[in-house]
């Protein structure tokens, strides 16, 4: 298709050096760059919403440009959804699921492949990856009882839940790094005297890093964006995250839509954001991990 | 390995490290870095699957006392006309999703790897979605759907057009599909870009010698060469919009009526309905469809080269 017209000066220009193959595919580009638009119209509709006055955004039409600008959807939807309240608590689950995500699996991932010839750390290490298979929704009604139970209907079950989840992928990732790590590089440390913990946190972590990159990202996506877990697990409305305090405008969405474009602007861009400054790493970490897991 | 004691460690210093047969010791320290992530593990999973197949052969609605009742959740669920069209939306949703996204993201891919301008800045606007929570961009999308496009359909005299899409019971899907897909195409084009990448040039250039035209290079190299890449973002793909929930809660919350109900609303659906049990033994069967899917994917995709 859109590529056709420049994989076609290779042969032109004789195939071998790629030197003379340069030529741009501009159909594709503009092809690409109309895509792109897609992508963005939903984003520029938000953006341009949430400026707008009450009066103007009532009209329907999302992708007419805010005239006069107006700021108060800001200030409304700021206070309507406590918004720090929210962003902190997400920012609490994001966090703290992402760290318990990458040391539980990292210990664990350590722990089963250096003891593969034990019973104990191989079946451990099926058992772990077999909740692959399990959806939330299958156990998910189990979960609000019992975390209503013993008093974990709050982000800190969330965390505990969404670590969870996150385990078997992870484990899966570290274990296939951990194997490429050459045992040498080990015993020299032990050799110097090195005990297991303090070999794991000065030789084994920082290897592990790229790894964990790759799995604190899918953490984060996962934590930061998910609407269902907490929206179920988390009993205290005010104890809610960003994504789940939105649906605050769908009962009362009658004329205030330039504070619900607000509102939900806000609770998009902290990850829009944090994406464009470490765009490479996620780009990296995605393909890794699918690959790889 | 011989790491593990360290008193010993120097001792193998020539020749591979000796086979791991015997009984060796396990450091404790060891058992303190897995056994906690099991325990917790099996208390927040384990633990809530065994109670969910349970309680699906009770008739508990959750609390206070419940008796055995055998079967007959299972039977009744098998004649329900509600949860029969909760599989049937979420499979036909899935499969149709899983069409389009690829589709998508896989001539994406072919875009983004060949000889652009901004290539850069292209793949950084269309990975954007993937960071984005799905329940406020489907609010986002619920607003364009039911005012934005019916306002443009009555402004050009469209009459279709011109009532909400997320209204339509028949036509109400096609929405969830347009913004599952917007959600889901960075993920599985970046997959594919990954794959595309891994092809060497030099076959290319091979055909190119040989005389093959653009399509047979496509056809006859890309498409196989990737294939591999093709089974795993569609498994992956289909297990994931099964569990949809998000979205659908944002556009269209299950209606018109019941027609866009997945089968993850309707279990859920069973916490506030009494209907505990019943919906554990629906949990149930759909964990037996997801675990029959992960079958199939391990089947297909062991033994590929590209993993």
């Amino acid at each position: 298709m859109s590529e056709v017209p420049t994989t076609t000066a290779t042969t032109v220009t004789g195939g071998r050096g790629r030197v003379g193959a340069e030529r741009i595919n501009w159909p594709g580009t503009i092809l690409l760059i109309l895509c792109a638009v897609t992508v963005l119209l939903p984003l520029y509709a938000t953006i341009s919403m949430a400026l707008k006055t009450p009066a103007q955004a009532v009209d329907g039409n999302a992708f007419s440009l805010p005239a006069p600008l107006s700021f108060d959807g800001f200030v409304e939807a700021w206070n309507l959804t406590r918004f720090p309240v929210g962003a902190g608590v997400s920012l609490l689950v994001t966090a703290g699921t992402v760290t318990a995500t990458i040391l539980l699996a990292a210990f664990a991932s350590y722990a089963i492949v250096r003891n593969w010839d034990h019973r104990l750390f191989r079946y451990s290490f099926f058992y772990l990856l077999a909740a692959m298979f399990i959806p939330f929704p299958v156990v998910a009604l189990p979960q609000i009882q019992l975390t209503g139970r013993v008093g974990l209907d709050n982000p800190a079950g969330v965390i505990i839940l969404a670590t969870m989840f996150q385990l078997s992928f992870s484990v899966l990732l570290f274990t296939a790094f951990l194997r490429s790590i050459p045992i040498e590089l080990e015993e020299s440390a032990r050799i110097d005297g090195a005990t297991t913990w303090q070999t794991f946190w000065q030789l084994i972590f920082p290897l592990l890093a790229p790894m964990s990159a790759t799995v604190g990202i899918f953490a984060f996506l996962y934590a930061w964006n998910d609407f269902m877990m907490p929206s179920l697990i988390i009993s205290d409305p005010d104890l809610q995250t960003l994504p789940v305090r939105q649906n605050l405008f769908q009962n009362q969405f009658s004329s205030n839509y330039n504070v619900a474009f607000a509102s939900y602007l806000m609770a998009m861009a902290p990850a829009i954001i944090a994406y464009l400054f470490t765009q490479r790493w996620v780009m990296e970490g995605v393909t890794q991990g699918a690959v790889k897991g | 390995m011989s790491a593990t004691t360290p008193a010993i460690a120097p001792a193998p210093e020539t020749g591979p490290p000796p086979r791991r047969r015997d009984r060796r010791r396990v450091e404790p320290i060891y058992y303190l870095f897995l056994l906690p992530t099991v325990i917790l593990f099996t208390l927040a999973i384990t633990l809530p699957g065994v109670m969910g197949i349970f309680f699906s052969f009770t008739d508990s609605i959750g609390i206070g006392e419940w008796s055995f009742h055998g079967l007959t959740n299972y039977l009744a669920l098998f004649s329900d006309p509600a949860v029969i069209q909760s599989y049937l939306f979420t499979f036909g949703f899935s499969i149709a999703t899983v069409i389009v996204v690829n589709v998508i993201a896989f001539l994406l891919a072919i875009g983004l790897t060949s000889r652009i301008r901004m290539k850069t800045a292209l793949r950084t606007v269309f990975v954007i979605p993937m960071v984005i929570s799905g329940i406020v961009i489907a609010y986002v999308f619920n607003f364009l759907f039911s005012n934005s496009l019916p306002a443009a359909g009555a402004a050009m005299g469209v009459p279709w057009l011109s009532t909400s899409l997320l209204a339509n019971p028949d036509l109400a899907w096609v929405a969830i599909v347009i913004v599952t897909a917007w959600q889901s195409i960075p993920g599985t084009l970046l997959i594919y870009i990954a794959g595309l990448l891994s092809v060497p040039g030099e076959v290319y250039e091979a055909a190119d010698i040989d005389g093959a035209s653009k399509t047979q290079q496509l056809t006859r190299i890309t498409i196989p060469l990737v294939a591999g890449y093709v089974v795993i973002n569609v498994i992956l793909g289909f297990k994931g919009f099964l569990n949809a929930y998000d979205i659908i809660v944002g556009l269209t919350n299950g209606g018109p009526g019941t027609a866009t109900r997945s089968v993850a609303m309707t279990i859920i659906a069973g916490f506030n309905g009494g209907d505990y049990a019943y919906q554990m033994a629906n949990a149930t069967i759909f964990f037996i469809v997801a675990v029959l899917i992960s079958l199939l994917q391990l089947s297909l995709t062991r033994g590929r080269s590209a993993f």
